[in-house]
């Protein structure tokens, strides 16, 4: 039986942090050597942590697959970072960027650990700089902002198009620093298999080193997962091919609660899929909804004909019709759903009738060409060499895809897990976002969780835990049983010998996902792929192919394995949203709307929900009731 | 006209790092033209798989050009030669019907082969953990606007900040020299104020961390400013020229405190 105390601080909001800090428990600066701890994943919130831990004096360990710390998907974030900085003199607070997320997260996110997100906001900006990230800035020399979905105020600062790029790169430097240091270990091309727990506590892990294969036990005082998103559950998603779930929920099979695995975002703008040989999406940045229009024909006659031969009376912009007030700009979960009912009415364009026009003739007409070129060139030049087709001509022609997860495995207050010792970071926990994140408050998050918070929360755990009788020998029998469960795993994806290449089982996963947990999720849909994943799985075990071996450098066995765990988690989701009945943020139940628009239950679903694994059995769903004490739960209308 | 296209495939096949490698050649068939060249992999990879060869092994991530995993050597050019594009944004629609194709790993002595068309890159992480950084710990920082930065100061930095570290100017390169990447890492912090205490230990570290890895030396092909998908121009080089002259002129030796603390 799982335990669900938040330990969220008493008090006021706005002291709780402060209050939390103090009461911490310290480790001595000269005992930090001594503590010995894992992280995993080198993005914004593990290469943070790693790089911080390290520089306080802890003696860590970080492991990446990918063959440098510096390519962590972190790197393809576009947009922007918020920060509560209030440099605009435009009426931003700590109190406003924590009140815009939890509304902004359709009130699904614990109101403590937002606030203290927010706090924290500012003081990430201000490291940020200190490392030589290239902000973009004002001709005067300070730091220049711009706005972003969901709220009011410009709060949000950048680095061109390639804002996650200049903040990874920044992580990777300090980290970089540690490791020439040698005061950090550096695993890349090693990926976790397994979190080995002992006494109920987090002891280490299990790892293959992906260029010999060779499979290794690491213990430690104490592990930290920041492993990001499961948006490639879907397959297609923008997410890049490496992501997976696996360390989180093999860590879940040890006993963390995954918490809310249903909160997935949708984003409106990314290319359209062109074909069945498709690997992943592109995403067209939400600043581009500023000056273009969104379209379909008004009728089902006209999808075929280019858009040139369309009259502006036989156009239906329907983001403006529906919602006049926030028009084009309407939020990612709204927007979404909006072109999504014009593709199934018959009125979508491009291949398949999966596609929306983005249309920026007006504007070019308004402000030029050249204006247009300045504001959005690198975009345009993008979609151009993805899709031959040049937008300053024709309309872009975009489709909503999986771009984030929200939900992710349980942590407290202290980002600790329900495993003692296991902790959380990033995108990887659950804990922020609630239902639906709002632009540029991904990047905050896995600073804020790696540069600000783990350092103190983890210091607090260490102290209760005696630095040279506590670090478990790899040689003991949970560390060999995991050993072997792991060898025994990638065995049995070897011995299967069928005829299916792994892709085209992830690609049915993902088809299985997108239609019936995707944008709209009904009971029957929902039924119907708890019934279809199950055997789709049992396919996999059964005819799945991977050649070559264990213990050499093999890719597809890589992939098999993260297709096995994603062909687990997929019907956890499932289940998730099933139960789920009423609409919140990224999850939209057909059965619960009125109007059209999201129905939140807020006396029966008001919660956190926290799988437990059980083996050979249903999971079972927890919840941690969420209270709001400092935001008024009240309805999101856009109309 | 036909979207789809046959091709003929030559690909560096090579099973680990001390086995010799060789081209071998794949026919793909009903290739997609909207297809990216990465997507064109994975068909033929299915199709080894199916008729029981092992897939080509080959890095990937992100498919959209910025983490920079994919470097493959395509009809001799890195990612194929397409201005401003890596591999993983190239799209079969630059190619022919019948067109043949000769796909290899980048070649430098300091990027050896793991398998196939992969690479080991660590030696650009090493260059990078000996100096590419500014010291300062995380809650050590003053106020952000506290450092003024002249705009033309941050877009200069933000020029070079752009690489991805693919090592596709190594792979141009006659001589296999990285001095493109450390000069922009350079260029990149020493546009800023930030980077201004550091800069001589920096610049003097950097390089010859870079000697120490096995890159060649640069002697002005400029072929790596041709291939760099991200264009990042030639003369951030000469800055790094200069800074390191003057490191050697008066730079002091740190004694092992590179790690700032």
């Amino acid at each position: 039986m799982i335990s669900l105390d938040s330990r969220s601080p008493s008090g006021p909001i706005d002291q709780q942090w402060s209050k939390a800090k103090f009461d911490m428990k310290l480790v001595n600066p000269a005992n930090k050597r001594k503590y010995k701890v894992i992280v995993v994943g080198s993005g914004l919130a593990g290469g943070a942590a790693a790089a911080t831990l390290s520089e306080l004096g802890y003696d860590v360990a970080c492991f990446c697959f990918q063959d440098s710390p510096r390519r962590a998907h972190s790197i393809a974030a576009q947009g922007g970072i918020n920060a509560a900085k209030n440099y605009q003199n435009d009426g931003d607070s700590i109190h406003r960027l924590f009140y815009d997320t939890v509304k902004g997260g359709d009130f699904r996110a614990r109101e403590s650990n937002v606030h203290r997100l927010a706090e924290v906001s500012v003081d990430i900006i201000d490291q940020c700089a200190a490392m030589g990230v290239p902000f973009a800035r004002e001709y005067g020399g300070t730091l220049a902002n711009r706005s972003f979905g969901g709220a009011q105020v410009s709060r949000t600062f950048y680095a061109r198009g390639q804002t996650g790029q200049q903040l990874l790169l920044g992580v990777y430097s300090a980290l970089s620093r540690q490791i020439g240091a040698g005061k950090v270990k550096m695993f890349p091309r090693t990926e976790m298999l397994d979190v080995v727990v002992e006494d109920g506590r987090a002891v280490g892990i299990v790892a293959r080193d992906l260029v010999t294969g060779e499979i290794k036990s690491h213990s430690a005082h104490a592990v930290v997962l920041a492993t990001g998103g499961y948006g490639n559950v879907f397959y297609l998603s923008t997410n890049a091919k490496g992501c997976n779930v696996t360390a989180t929920y093999r860590a879940h099979k040890k006993g963390a609660g995954f918490a809310n695995p249903c909160f997935t975002q949708i984003h409106p703008t990314c290319i359209p899929v062109s074909g069945d040989y498709q690997s992943k999406l592109t995403l067209m940045s939400e600043s581009l909804r500023n000056d273009g229009r969104v379209w379909v024909p008004k009728g089902a006659g006209d999808i075929d004909k280019r858009p040139s031969e369309i009259s502006s009376e036989q156009r239906d912009y329907f983001l403006e019709r529906k919602y006049p007030s926030f028009g084009n700009l309407s939020p990612r979960d709204i927007a979404s759903r909006a072109a999504k009912e014009q593709c199934d009415d018959g009125r979508g364009v491009g291949p398949g009738g999966r596609g929306v026009y983005l249309d920026f003739a007006d504007a070019i007409k308004r402000d030029g060409e050249s204006l247009i070129r300045e504001r959005y060139g690198n975009l345009f030049e993008m979609y151009e060499r993805i899709t031959g087709e040049d937008p300053y001509r024709v309309p872009m022609r975009i489709y909503p895809a999986v771009h984030y997860t929200m939900g992710g495995l349980w942590v407290d207050y202290h980002l600790q897990t329900t495993i003692p010792g296991l902790f959380c970071l990033g995108e990887a926990n659950f804990s922020d976002h609630g239902a639906n994140r709002l632009g540029a408050s991904a990047l905050m998050q896995g600073l804020a969780d790696g540069y600000f918070i783990i350092n103190y929360t983890l210091g607090n755990y260490l102290a209760g835990v005696t630095a040279t009788k506590d670090l478990a020998a790899t040689t003991t029998a949970s560390f060999r049983d995991a050993e072997s469960a792991v060898t025994g795993k990638l065995d049995k994806i070897l011995g299967v010998k069928g005829k299916r290449p792994v892709d085209s089982f992830h690609k049915e996963l993902g088809q299985i996902m997108w239609e019936d947990c995707g944008m709209a999720r009904s009971k029957e849909s929902l039924t119907h792929a708890l019934e279809a994943i199950p055997k789709l799985r049992e396919q996999f075990w059964s005819d799945v192919t991977v050649l070559g071996s264990r213990d050499s450098f093999n890719q597809t066995l890589e992939k098999a394995g993260r297709v096995a765990d994603l062909l687990e988690f997929g019907e956890l989701l499932c289940r998730d949203a099933l139960v789920r009945e009423e609409s919140c943020g990224g999850h939209f139940r057909v059965e619960h709307q009125a109007d059209g628009e999201a129905k939140r239950d807020d006396d029966k679903f008001c919660h956190a929900a926290v799988w437990e694994y059980v083996k050979d059995a249903e999971p079972v769903r927890h919840i941690e009731p969420l209270t709001f004490e400092n935001v008024k739960l009240a309805t999101r209308s856009y109309k | 006209m036909s979207d789809l296209l046959d091709l003929t495939l030559h690909v560096w096949r090579q099973p680990k790092s001390t086995t010799p490698g060789k081209l071998v050649t794949y026919k793909v068939k009903g290739v997609s033209k909207h297809a990216s060249f990465l997507e064109m992999l994975d068909i033929l990879n299915d199709q080894l798989t199916v008729t029981g060869e092992e897939p080509i092994a080959f890095d990937h991530d992100c498919r959209e050009g910025i983490c920079g995993s994919c470097a493959i050597m395509i009809n001799g050019r890195p990612h194929g030669g397409q201005r401003g594009t890596t591999a993983c944004q190239l799209h079969m629609r630059f190619f022919k019907n019948g067109d043949e194709i000769w796909i290899e790993p980048w070649r430098a002595a300091a990027f050896p082969v793991i398998k196939d068309l992969c690479v080991d890159r660590s030696a650009f992480d090493r260059v990078i953990a000996a100096g590419g950084f500014v010291s300062a710990n995380a809650g050590s920082a003053p106020d952000a606007n506290d450092v003024l930065v002249p705009k033309e100061a941050a877009d200069r930095a933000m020029d070079a900040a752009a690489c991805i570290g693919c090592g596709a100017c190594v792979a141009a390169c006659p001589n296999g020299s990285a001095m493109l990447f450390v000069a922009a890492k350079l260029a990149h912090l020493h546009h800023l104020p930030q980077g201004q205490p550091e800069r001589g230990h920096r610049a003097a570290a950097m390089v010859t961390a870079m000697d120490a890895a096995g890159f060649g030396n640069c002697s002005n092909h400029y072929e790596c400013e041709a291939a760099c998908p991200k264009q990042i121009p030639r003369d951030v080089m000469a800055g790094m020229n200069r800074d390191y002259l003057k490191s050697a002129v008066v730079h002091r030796d740190r004694e092992n405190n590179s790690d700032g603390t």
